[in-house]
């Protein structure tokens, strides 16, 4: 029987295997961040052990950083677990791309930036959307700090093989139809645990035909469905986004390399645990209207009522959704306000997202209800879209143009959405109080962002391309 | 870590599904750079309508849930961030045990490592946990790690299913890195093998 992709990553890792354990998986990339690593460093101080392999980590800080005046955190917790991050990398020898370095950005963002993400590797991260990096055919999952600690001193993970999962999307997406919407309406259908216990293998037509932004939107968000990890497996698209990165191999070496990926991909008699098949054609722009990423409709929806439930539970928790996002049941969708729109995060960060959302925006006017904030997913992207001039046409609507980090997907820094405003978001998470206790948030595509953040409520993005805009046309992949 | 081998205590129920890591602790609590005191923001925005009002409907805040040790719960529990700090949380606010119908994966892990008991049971199974007479109280259940089982106050046993390893270090308590530092040699010969750089 064939192997498929997720074996083959899986299998090149086990450092020993033994019955009755789990495999001893070999971890080639780990990717630190400021909230969830000071108490391994802490825990390795304790015992006096060392970093096992302090050049196969590499660290950035994120999660606490201002946007703004970004070198004053006037913060205190934030700035001593700041400044922890800073003295942890110099005293274990761990190379950090600190606030003061071009170089710095989300860590999901800047792996795959650097060339540190690459096919066939194991990468790990004390943060849930390690899943991102499977887009390049690694095999990347979230970690928590006991585990963080354990790589740190061991560079390796105790695992059981996950169960397997393929999901083909075949076929052409839809006009103005995006990455995000098909991973938020794969959600919506499935539910936040449909692939719990599993790696899912994104594969079929339509995730060939994404670009390496498309899939590490896609992949990015396969942990809001549950499973462990994603995977995309790497093809000409992927050796093209490689070529020439900072960390990548070079000359033949990267040649070599690049038939040895080729194989990665799962043979055609490869077996799977589970099969979905998903119709391209079947998605539509979607927007959440709860408080978990299943809460999702497409932008023609109608907001559902607890009479709508199929049990005791689901019948209360779409009330407590209801009553957190301030809705009675039976809304349109269409015609909700919104009072902030975030462009940014992990999910949706990248160059891709800014050129499409600015091309949408050029032009045009932020409406005078809303705050709209678009903040770059690394200081690199930042700075290509400046040279591209897309901060002008953004800050010229009314937008704010900011520094870089994860900002307003989790608010720990002062990018907070008030109690009881909305937000449309282009980041992952809608849980109650994720952007501020009390902020409703709506997950959506940075087109449909975009498009909220000039007509003050959610529009469908398809009536503003009718123009056959052939700049906007460019961006949404037409 | 001390072992774990058998725990008897009283239940909270916590009849929800989906209970994400932001609502077992809120980001705002994510900044320290220890493992300790985090008990006091469990559930923080369930808990507490402001800084000192307690909401007394939360199901912690009521009187027959005070000193609980297992907690009860629904589906997908501890889905979303992989933040540590929710069993660190959990643990520190006094839950030895969670009992639910299913764990998102890393949250599962997480409280394996900090010595958490996390047990899947079936709904009808967890129904039948409830004290006689009572959908919300669990007076005492006792787990018994070894024998795998759950036993209510009627003296009924519920299995569950647990991997060996991780059952065998919870058991033993065993710091896991120096249980893999023994593996160095394996490990060396990996990176020979495979050149990592």
């Amino acid at each position: 029987m064939g192997k498929t992709i997720i074996d083959k990553l899986w299998e090149s890792h086990v450092v020993a295997k033994e019955v009755n354990k789990p495999d001893l998986l070999y971890i080639d990339l780990h990717l630190l961040h400021e909230v969830t690593s000071p108490q391994a460093f802490a825990g390795l101080r304790e015992k006096n052990r060392k970093v096992r392999r302090p050049d196969l980590c590499f660290a950035t800080m994120d999660h606490n950083i201002p946007t703004v005046d970004r070198f004053n955190i006037k913060d205190e917790t934030s700035r001593l677990q700041v400044e922890t991050l800073e003295k942890n990398c110099e005293e274990f020898g761990i190379k950090l791309e600190g606030l003061d370095s071009q170089k710095q950005g989300i860590v999901h963002v800047i792996g795959p930036e650097l060339g540190l993400t690459l096919p066939g590797k194991t990468i790990v991260c004390g943060d849930s959307h390690t899943s991102t990096h499977g887009a390049f055919g690694a095999l990347a999952f979230g970690i928590g700090t006991s585990e963080v600690e354990h790589v740190l001193a061991t560079q390796t993970l105790w695992q059981n093989k996950p169960k397997q999962m393929n999901v083909k999307i075949e076929g052409e997406l839809g006009y103005g139809v995006t990455a995000k919407d098909v991973i938020l309406w794969f959600i919506a259908k499935y539910g936040t645990n449909a692939g719990t216990g599993h790696i899912i293998e994104f594969s079929g037509s339509t995730v060939r035909s994404f670009t390496m932004e498309e899939r590490m939107t896609l992949c990015n968000m396969s942990i809001e469905a549950g499973a462990k990890a994603s995977v995309v497996a790497p093809d000409e698209k992927t050796f093209a986004y490689m070529d020439g990165k900072a960390y990548a191999p070079k000359g033949n070496e990267f040649k070599e390399k690049c038939q040895e990926w080729k194989n990665l991909a799962t043979d055609e008699d490869a077996v799977f645990d589970q099969v979905i098949e998903i119709n391209a054609a079947d998605i539509e722009p979607m927007i959440t209207w709860g408080t978990t990423p299943s809460m999702c409709l497409p932008v023609s929806g109608q907001i559902p009522t607890a009479e709508s439930a199929s049990s005791a539970e689901e019948k209360q928790s779409i009330k407590n959704a209801l009553s957190y996002m301030g809705f009675k049941g039976h809304e349109k969708l269409e015609n909700v306000e919104v009072q902030h729109v975030f462009i940014g995060s992990c999910t949706n960060s990248r160059l891709s997202d800014l050129l499409e959302a600015s091309a949408l925006v050029k032009g045009k006017e932020v409406h005078p209800g809303v705050r709209a904030i678009v903040v770059p997913g690394s200081q690199s992207v930042k700075k290509e879209a400046e040279s591209l001039g897309i901060h002008q046409i953004f800050l010229d609507a009314g937008f704010e143009w900011r520094d870089s980090g994860c900002s307003m997907c989790l608010g720990m820094n002062d990018d907070i959405v008030p109690e009881g405003e909305r937000c449309a978001s282009t980041s992952n998470r809608n849980f109650a109080g994720r952007q501020g206790k009390g902020a409703r948030t709506h997950l959506v595509s940075p087109i449909m962002a975009a498009a909220a953040a000039i007509h003050g409520k959610f529009t469908d993005v398809r009536s503003m391309l009718q123009n056959q805009n052939p700049e906007v046309d460019r961006y949404v992949g037409i | 870590m001390s072992g774990f081998k058998t725990h008897t205590g009283k239940a909270a129920s916590l009849k929800r599904d989906h209970v994400d890591t932001d609502q077992i602790i809120p980001k705002q609590f994510l900044k320290k750079i220890d493992k300790a005191g985090y008990g006091e923001f469990l559930f923080y925005d369930w808990r507490y309508h402001s800084q000192d009002q307690e909401n007394p409907d939360f199901e912690l805040n009521k009187e027959e849930t005070k000193g609980s040790s297992i907690l009860i719960t629904g589906q997908n529990f501890g889905c979303g961030s992989s933040r540590e700090h929710a069993p660190w949380a959990l643990k520190d606010y006094g839950f030895h045990v969670i009992i639910a119908e299913s764990f998102a994966d890393i949250f599962f892990n997480n409280c394996v490592k900090n010595g958490i008991l996390p047990i899947r049971l079936s709904e009808k199974e967890i129904q039948q946990l409830y004290t006689d007479g009572s959908d919300t109280v669990i007076n005492q259940l006792t787990v018994n790690l070894e024998d795998q089982q759950v036993i209510n106050e009627q003296g009924d046993r519920f299995d569950f299913d647990f991997d060996p390893y991780w059952k065998k270090m919870l058991i033993n308590g065993w710091d896991e890195i120096s249980v893999t530092l023994q593996y160095e040699d394996k490990i060396k010969q990996y990176e020979k093998e495979r050149i990592v750089s």
